[in-house]
């Protein structure tokens, strides 16, 4: 397949767009003109069409096929969300006109916030935050605020177990604040002993995800909550595992005082290829007045922007990413109380199913149910790497489990397979991955090389970051 | 049982069966049963596709689209139709972080492409893709800053746009950097206070290109007087760079700012795209996603994520920056975009900006009823003082079904044009503001 | 099986120590640059730095991990291996043979706090 660049398909000439007429421009001032060339493509219309068209066909979306990467949650994006959000009377509308002329924008952002609020179980909810990450460092800042402001200067430490995902020490370093790694139990699940050994009135809170990473409910997390309380420390949900619990429990029951949440997983907003995603932080009252403007409210009858100056700040240039808020408004508004409430069920259906028909083939790194999530730690047999187990579904039109992670399990191979997916589809995933385990023992030098059918094989990292290569200029260059 | 949930009652029973476990919700035993919601959600009821549309069309009607003068930080852009058909084919919406390079060369192949348009733009080196928006890549590129010179002030023009102060006074608050403000003395920066407040321990030097107000700023100026050190970070409008001196051209050593202008629909407020792009030197410190140019084992040419040892889920505490998830299918949006105009295009779109709003400005000017505030130059953007009441006309603008430029204090307007308007809709808001409509 | 070279000093953060009078050559051991895979960044400070023993005087990245370094010993940074800087493999290709930096020790003493061969081996175990 062609792996030309846009621009190497370039030919003096050509474009691909129209204006109308104008006869004639200003001319920039010599003191502010560009004198350096400009080397941008210069296609057809057919050259562009054709170029993305193909370079479309060089990936793998949820619309093709089973999807089971862990922690992501590839659920089906419903196609209506994607037509309401290309609704003009949406897509041209100017964050900065008046509140009376976007009434039905701002009623979308409002009511999500209020859905969002009952489903997580929270008081308040903003929608600014543009993905996981960026809602964590959001929730972290309104954890660092509500102490200072209490006089609690010494609260700076936040407790992770060490199966958290990356982006939660990451985001308590951008607050500002410090990591306290807890090791965990080899489920996953916070040591209560450890914890209360790390546990002092410096914390300011403790970070869990829920259900952890290795698929497994906190079973003492009310005993979690109050030692938290005991110690005057808030607790943050990572709402990245939200997805298991949909209709069974909240984390605002649980006892958690701020949660994040990715519209892109649990609430059906595609991924677009590492974004655009969305972050909303969901609070208890009493953190509440920290929640970043612009705010949306409710008053005197009408929708309102709002800057109160209680706020952590500002942290997002308007209201977040707007369209993918108005897509999970959709979702929400389909599938309705009456369907919300099985999405956690079949979602930990479908990962327990996996889990018993490929126990025998690859080693679970739990024993006993699991939620959302499998997590295994290898094949039985050892013969070859989850690396290669992973490569070869690639040849068999799979995407593969997200391997690797959590970091503390061994050979890590985490399965997620969501609640859209049917019994088929899963035991054709099922006796896939058991094929594989059979070539790992009879052939293994066939997944050590595989991919054999896609269209790059395994590619050559280490030189790739040795010797960057980060723009066709360098390759003209060299 | 629902159209998104293919499970029959057939299923369920087999799947339970397989299990070892009765019922759906044995699956949840483990769960204290105090914390157990044993409700619905007090959300609506399921709408069938039918009522969504009435429903959607119900809030439709209560947004207003109008003939728009404002920009202020996001542009009413010629959205070229082909844009939204090629970002929506579902291999593009639909897929994961490309962590599987080779059923991700799609992904990979376009982030690489809008890395080297985004040099070409600026004029330097090395871009990422992508950040959130303009705002917080402009935060993010003072950590940048922060880190490389091991300093831990920050220098801020007043004259950027006020949500980028915002955005990076939140940041830098939370992560203990010390932010200072540049006056600024008639609509640009005010040279002789940045002199006075450079020391030894600024980091970085923060200045808006075209700045708020539409005018271009001389930034040579600056860039001279930064001789211990600190960076000159550029938070820059990329589209006018097809036309106006680089970032590259001035010296900069990080160039920031938001794609919107690159195509993107208004959308109230977002999805839109960040980017940061900077000179080689500062490449291990440049936050999220890089793509690399290799070969695969058949010497095939190939690409993949690289540098991730500077990204979060590698170094954890210690990184630099927590993006993961990003804005990557309108990072594709602007590619696709640039690719559609080329350098043709871009310069024409961004010529026939600059020409409408010297046009209305200067028609503006005519009716006596505005004054200047400046004499610098500017770009599609500009602040005019209005002689009456500005929130008055604005509304009455509102009522002709045009939203007219933002109101600052003192009633002056900042006004703004892109290539969308024509000279009718420009000859009719200065009609209405004389009051011959 | 990790190789471990006799005449050599060791830290327990896996740095190996070469003594050539006052001056230290430091590198990292083969358990390390096998733990972190095909190196592809080695970040060594500046020449004229001054670190403190155990000090971080810079980092070492993989295509899959990244990992800080520690100083064994206080003094200066005398030099730095460019050739290690071009061409990091080389690290992985005899991470014994290229040192990283060149330390002028200010205090010899604390060379005494280090693992010979056979304890790093241990400790290794």
């Amino acid at each position: 397949m062609d792996s030309r660049l846009i621009f190497e398909k370039s030919h003096k000439g050509r474009f691909a767009y129209s204006l109308p007429k104008q006869d004639n421009y200003l001319e920039i001032p010599t003191k502010f003109k560009r004198t350096s060339s400009l080397n941008m493509p210069e296609v057809s219309e057919l050259d562009v069409v054709r170029h993305y068209t193909n370079l479309s066909r060089k990936n793998y979306g949820v619309d093709q096929g089973f999807y089971p990467l862990g922690s992501c949650t590839m659920k089906y994006n419903p196609k209506i969300n994607d037509f309401v959000a290309s609704n003009p009377s949406f897509t041209n509308l100017h964050p900065l006109q008046p509140a009376e002329s976007m009434q039905g924008a701002l009623e979308v952002y409002y009511k999500t916030a209020k859905y969002l609020a009952e489903i997580t179980g929270m008081d308040e909810v903003t929608l600014n935050p543009y993905a996981g990450a960026h809602g964590e460092l959001v929730g972290l800042m309104i954890m660092k605020e509500y102490h200072y402001r209490r006089g609690d200067y010494k609260r700076t430490k936040v407790i992770i177990p060490d199966s958290a995902h990356g982006t939660n020490p990451a985001s308590v370093n951008v607050a500002g604040m410090e990591v306290l790694e807890v090791a965990s139990n080899p489920d996953g699940t916070v040591n209560i002993e450890d914890l209360k050994a790390v546990l002092s009135d410096e914390v300011a809170g403790i970070m869990l995800t829920n259900p952890n990473t290795l698929g497994i409910f906190e079973k003492d997390i009310l005993a979690i909550k109050e030692l938290a309380r005991q110690y005057g420390a808030l607790l943050y949900y990572d709402g990245a595992n939200l997805n298991a619990l949909l209709g069974i429990t909240r984390p605002g029951d649980m006892g958690f005082d701020i949660v994040h949440l990715n519209l892109h997983k649990t609430f059906s907003t595609p991924h677009g290829g590492g974004g655009p995603g969305s972050g909303p932080v969901g609070v208890k009252k009493e953190l509440a007045e920290l929640l970043p403007n612009p705010r949306v409210v409710y008053e005197d009858g009408k929708y309102q922007i709002k800057y109160l100056p209680t706020a952590i700040g500002q942290i997002s240039n308007f209201f977040g990413n707007f369209l993918v808020v108005l897509r999970a408004y959709t979702y929400i508004l389909t599938l309705g109380k009456e369907n919300l409430k099985y999405v956690g069920k079949l979602a930990v259906l479908n990962a327990n199913y996996i889990k018993e028909s490929l126990k025998d083939y690859y080693q679970v790194a739990v024993p006993g149910l699991c939620k959302h999530e499998v997590v295994f730690s290898g094949l039985k047999s050892k013969a070859v790497s989850t690396l290669d187990v992973a490569k070869r579904l690639l040849d068999y039109g799979y995407h593969p489990p997200t391997i690797y992670f959590p970091l503390i399990v061994h050979e890590a191979l985490m399965v997620e397979p969501p609640e859209t997916e049917s019994k088929e589809i899963l035991d054709g995933f099922i006796e896939t991955m058991k094929t594989i385990a059979k070539e790992a023992i009879e052939n293994p030098e066939l997944l050590k090389t595989a991919p054999h059918n896609t269209v790059v094989r395994r590619l050559d990292e280490a030189t790739a970051a040795r010797k960057p290569i980060l723009k066709y200029q360098d390759i003209i260059n060299n | 049982m629902f159209k998104y949930f293919p499970h029959t009652n057939e299923d369920i029973h087999q799947m339970l069966e397989k299990i070892g476990v009765k019922s759906l919700d044995e699956l949840f035993s483990e769960i204290p049963s105090e914390i157990l919601l044993n409700r619905d959600y007090n959300v609506p009821s399921s709408h069938s596709e039918l009522e969504i549309y009435s429903h959607i069309n119900s809030l439709t009607a209560k947004n207003t689209q109008y003939t728009i003068f404002r920009g202020a930080g996001a542009y009413d852009v010629y959205v070229p139709s082909i844009i939204s058909y090629l970002t929506s084919r579902q291999e593009f919406l639909t897929s994961y972080t490309p962590y599987q390079p080779e059923i991700s060369q799609g992904t990979l192949q376009y982030i690489f492409e809008f890395q080297s348009m985004i040099c070409e733009l600026t004029g330097l080196d090395v871009a990422n893709a992508s950040m959130y928006d303009g705002p917080t890549a402009t935060a993010e590129s003072i950590f940048m800053a922060t880190s490389v010179t091991r300093r831990n002030k920050v220098l801020l023009s007043s004259t950027l746009n006020p949500r980028v102060i915002e955005v990076v006074k939140t940041y830098a608050k939370y992560k203990g950097i010390n932010i200072e403000m540049i006056n600024e003395k008639n609509k640009v920066l005010d040279f002789e206070d940045l002199q006075s407040k450079l020391d030894n321990d600024v980091a970085a030097v923060v200045v808006g290109y075209p700045n708020f107000y539409g005018i271009l700023e001389d930034h040579d100026k600056v860039r001279n007087i930064l001789t211990n050190k600190e960076l000159l970070i550029m938070n820059v409008e990329p589209r006018a760079m097809s036309v106006l001196k680089t970032p590259g051209e001035f010296g900069a050593d990080i160039a920031c700012g938001d794609g919107q202008m690159l195509g993107i629909p208004l959308s109230c407020g977002g999805p839109y795209v960040g980017f940061i792009a900077a000179k080689d030197s500062l490449l291990r410190k440049m936050p999220g996603r890089i793509c690399g140019m290799t070969t695969d084992v058949d010497g095939k040419r190939g690409f993949v994520l690289t540098l991730q040892a500077r990204e979060q889920h590698i170094r954890r505490e210690k990184a630099n920056s927590n993006i993961c998830s990003n804005q990557s299918l309108m990072a594709l949006h602007t590619v696709i975009y640039m690719s559609l105009m080329g350098k043709k295009g871009l310069q024409e779109v961004s010529l026939k900006s600059y020409s409408n709003a010297h046009y209305l400005h200067d028609e503006l000017l005519k009716t006596n009823l505005f004054s200047k505030i400046t004499d610098e130059e500017f770009f599609c953007e500009f602040v005019l003082r209005y002689h009456g009441d500005a929130k008055e006309l604005e509304q009455k603008l509102l009522e002709h079904n045009i939203l007219g430029g933002l109101v600052l204090d003192n009633n002056d307007i900042l006004f703004c044009v892109t290539e969308k308007r024509t000279k009718e809709e420009m000859d009719y808001l200065v009609d209405i503001i004389r009051g011959d409509q | 099986m990790s190789k471990v070279m006799e005449g050599l000093k060791y830290t327990h953060s896996h740095e190996w120590v070469k003594v050539e009078n006052d001056i230290a050559l430091i590198g990292i051991t083969d358990y390390a640059q096998d733990s972190l895979g095909d190196v592809v960044y080695v970040d060594a400070g500046e020449v004229g730095m001054i670190v403190e023993k155990d000090e971080m005087f810079g980092s070492i990245e993989s295509v899959k991990a990244a990992s800080d370094l520690f100083s064994p010993v206080s003094g200066e940074i005398i030099e730095i291996n460019q050739e290690v800087i071009d061409n990091p493999e080389l690290i992985n290709e005899d991470c014994y043979a290229n040192w990283i930096i060149k330390v002028r020790m200010s205090n010899q003493e604390e060379l005494n706090e280090l693992m010979d061969a056979s304890e790093y081996q241990e400790h290794l175990e």
